[in-house]
């Protein structure tokens, strides 16, 4: 057991902090066009110095890091405030599966673009009527000279708007059992058959969107892993998104942490000992959120693939953030009853945490059977 | 950066597993903690003096926590954790020779109504020793006792000495002894030193990984019965309401042994942060232990509260062991005092 950083990774810390502290690009501005092409130049400038694609295989663009290593890179930008690179899925999840999945010539045609946030990615596996049961879902990808017409509808779509290729599963043979025939496309978003529509949630915002396709068209270039073969690909997706998100959020529950003990200490109830054993708790959870990633890390390393315990971080974080939501809510006590941003905002958009990238009781169900070894329901 | 057990460890706890599943098996535990007086044979403690166990003070506190998961896990009754803390302050002062020779040792520290871990009021004055100490794990059965007193001070008593009481308690864990201690004049003497606070630390992370140990065997107990016991025509762990319960176990035992394992770790090669660290492994273990317990009960349905099952001797450990060096409340109450 060793939890001290190599001297190599202490190097590798101190090159990103001090990069970070001369390159911060400042607060980022609130209109949201502004605020997503700031976060496009920012991953510019990240790609520009190799940490787009920190932990992608050099050959791809990236800089082969280490996991320990891209989490060293995730702390200090977290510990930094710096903001977020716009194409978030691209890289955590797109990317790390054309480069599991794709052909030679996807690879060279999709990855720099990732990396450069020239073009951004979505993800489209939800349906209206497939949440939970993904394999059930129903949008339909037909033969046509040369790839394939898409017709269906997906929702919950992050960056549907400002994206350029959709992570898309859909059902390519319907006569077979339902995780069988499902295939993985790359579909061009800037098409007469796709259309995308906000959707407005519970915090009033329109992060998400749906997306409705009619007789969308995908070349047969554009299939990832095969045809039929989908769920396969899906799944590399989910884990990826699991493990390395788990990252990035648990550094997001500590620096909410310590804006929750300055609101508490603002609002005179720092000393109340109600609120300071639930702030020990938060603390103490979300140093086994860092403790847990860590181990997961190792784990990693140690098989060369995220496992199935990501599942028990991403829903463990769920409850952490939520926990910290509602405690801010009860610090603001009455006033809690009028808006009072980012609490109200960040209590509210909590709530989805343990829906969205797989629900608490999906992942309850993968610890289960496959940690567990418990018998399927 | 590597969160996993060196190969060395991985020996130790190897050892440790094979040791105690051949000596405590469920009968002999159960024998053990109601049939015999001490709760231990001389033949058990001799072999783990040979093991090299009894030597705490040589040993890293990762090691000491691998150990003493594996002790929880058996739940093997021995005096061999009271003697490791008694050794640990003892060495604090440089006196861990008191010990050579396989000579247990035993800690006296809580009082009647005493809460606070840190504010003993047993009077000591003029080389003797006053008050009464409650919860004293195997005092009976100590060469040495080392009793904590007024203004944080600890003293040292040998076992027979004048004004001493010994009385057993009858305890909720019947798998570790406990007893109550007169102390009426009684000739000790001071030990000084600087590294008190770090052996109690050491002590209390290892109460935390006996916790891991007893959670990850209830919890294990809990999944195997799940597979088995069949209900409606199903395995009743095919049920979510029962398996989601156990990944909720194993989430918390998870998430216990991350943060006993951290702390331990920060005993031996980080110090600035181990108070904080033994806090909060001894808080989220304190919780874990006895919630998995509860729930591994809960999951056993009826026969989980008989007295032929062997599952409550699990949950009276882990319950007793979350009182045992300031309990979750208290710790947390340190991390918010060292956090916020």
């Amino acid at each position: 057991m060793d939890l001290t950083l190599s001297d190599a990774e202490r190097t590798f810390r101190d090159d990103v902090r001090s990069w970070l502290a001369e390159n911060h690009p400042g607060p980022a501005p609130t209109e949201e066009d502004a605020a997503f092409a700031f976060r496009r130049d920012w991953q510019r400038r990240l790609n520009e110095r190799g940490w787009a694609g920190l932990s992608w295989p050099e050959e791809y663009g990236g800089a082969g890091a280490t996991q320990v290593e891209q989490a060293i890179f995730y702390e200090e930008v977290a510990r930094a405030g710096a903001p977020q690179m716009a194409n978030t899925l691209g890289l955590a999840m797109g990317g790390p599966t054309v480069i599991a999945h794709g052909t030679e010539k996807q690879k060279a045609r999709f990855l720099a673009p990732i990396l450069s946030a020239d073009e951004i990615w979505c993800q489209g596996f939800s349906e209206p009527q497939s949440g939970s049961d993904l394999a059930s879902l129903k949008t339909r990808a037909v033969r046509s000279n040369g790839g394939f017409r898409v017709t269906g509808q997906k929702v919950w779509t992050t960056y549907a708007h400002q994206a350029k290729w959709c992570m898309l599963v859909a059902r390519t043979n319907p006569d077979v059992p339902k995780h069988r025939g499902l295939t993985y496309f790359l579909m061009d978003m800037e098409q007469d058959g796709v259309e995308v529509r906000p959707l407005r949630q519970i915090t009033g915002d329109a992060e998400f969107n749906e997306i409705f396709m009619e007789d969308a068209f995908v070349p047969e270039d554009n299939v990832v892993g095969g045809v039929d073969n989908g769920w396969s690909v899906a799944i590399t997706t989910l884990m990826h998104e699991r493990a390395g998100l788990a990252f990035a959020l648990q550094v997001d529950v500590h620096i909410a942490l310590r804006e929750l003990v300055g609101l508490a200490r603002s609002r005179g109830v720092i000393g109340d000992p109600g609120i300071r054993d639930r702030l020990a708790q938060l603390h103490i959870e979300a140093q086994v959120l860092r403790l847990n990633a860590y181990r997961g890390l190792t784990g990693a390393m140690n098989r060369g693939a995220p496992g199935p315990e990501g599942s028990l971080g991403k829903w463990h974080w769920a409850e952490v953030n939520q926990a910290v939501g509602d405690l801010a809510l009860d610090i603001l006590g009455p006033e809690a009853q009028l808006v009072d941003d980012p609490w109200t905002h960040r209590f509210l958009r909590s709530r989805a945490n343990s829906i969205e990238g797989g629900t608490t009781e999906i992942l309850k169900n993968i610890v289960a059977e496959r940690v567990l070894g418990l018998p399927r329901g | 950066m590597n969160f996993d057990l060196s190969d060395d460890q991985r020996d130790i706890k190897r050892t440790a597993r094979e040791f105690l599943a051949a000596r405590y098996r469920w009968p002999e535990v159960r024998r053990l903690a109601l049939e015999e007086e001490r709760a231990f044979t001389d033949a058990q403690w001799d072999e783990m003096v040979e093991l090299g166990w009894t030597g705490a003070g040589d040993l890293g506190v990762v090691e000491l926590a691998v150990l003493a998961e594996e002790l929880g896990y058996a739940l093997a009754p021995t005096p061999l954790q009271s003697t490791w803390a008694a050794a640990r302050l003892l060495a604090a002062a440089g006196e861990e020779g008191r010990l050579a020779g396989g000579r247990r040792g035993a800690v006296a520290h809580w009082e009647p109504g005493l809460r606070d871990p840190e504010a003993p009021a047993s009077p000591f004055a003029g080389g003797r020793l006053s008050g009464v100490k409650v919860a004293v794990p195997d005092a009976a059965v100590a060469d040495v006792l080392v009793v904590t007193a007024e203004g944080g001070r600890h003293v040292v008593v040998e076992a027979g000495a004048p004004g001493m009481t010994i009385s057993r308690a009858e305890t909720l864990d019947t798998t570790r002894r406990l007893y109550e201690v007169r102390f009426d004049g009684t000739p000790a003497e001071e030990l000084s030193g600087h590294g008190f606070e770090q052996a109690w630390l050491g002590v209390t992370a290892a109460s935390a990984a006996e916790s891991v140990g007893v959670a990850q065997r209830a919890m294990e107990m809990a999944v195997a019965y799940a597979k088995d016991r069949t209900q409606f025509g199903r395995p009743i762990g095919s049920y979510q309401a029962v398996s989601h319960a156990c990944a909720q176990m194993l989430l918390e035992v998870e998430g216990a042994r991350a943060a006993t394992y951290w702390a331990a770790w920060a005993l031996d090669h980080e110090p600035e942060t181990a108070l904080v660290a033994v806090s909060m492994a001894k808080a989220y273990a304190a919780d874990a232990g006895r919630r998995v317990c509860g729930a591994a009960l809960q999951v056993h349905g009826g026969i989980g509260f008989t007295w032929e099952h062997d599952l409550h001797f699990l949950l009276k450990r882990a319950h007793a062991n979350a009182r045992m060096y300031g309990d979750a409340a208290w710790h947390r109450g340190r991390v918010a005092a060292l956090s916020l």
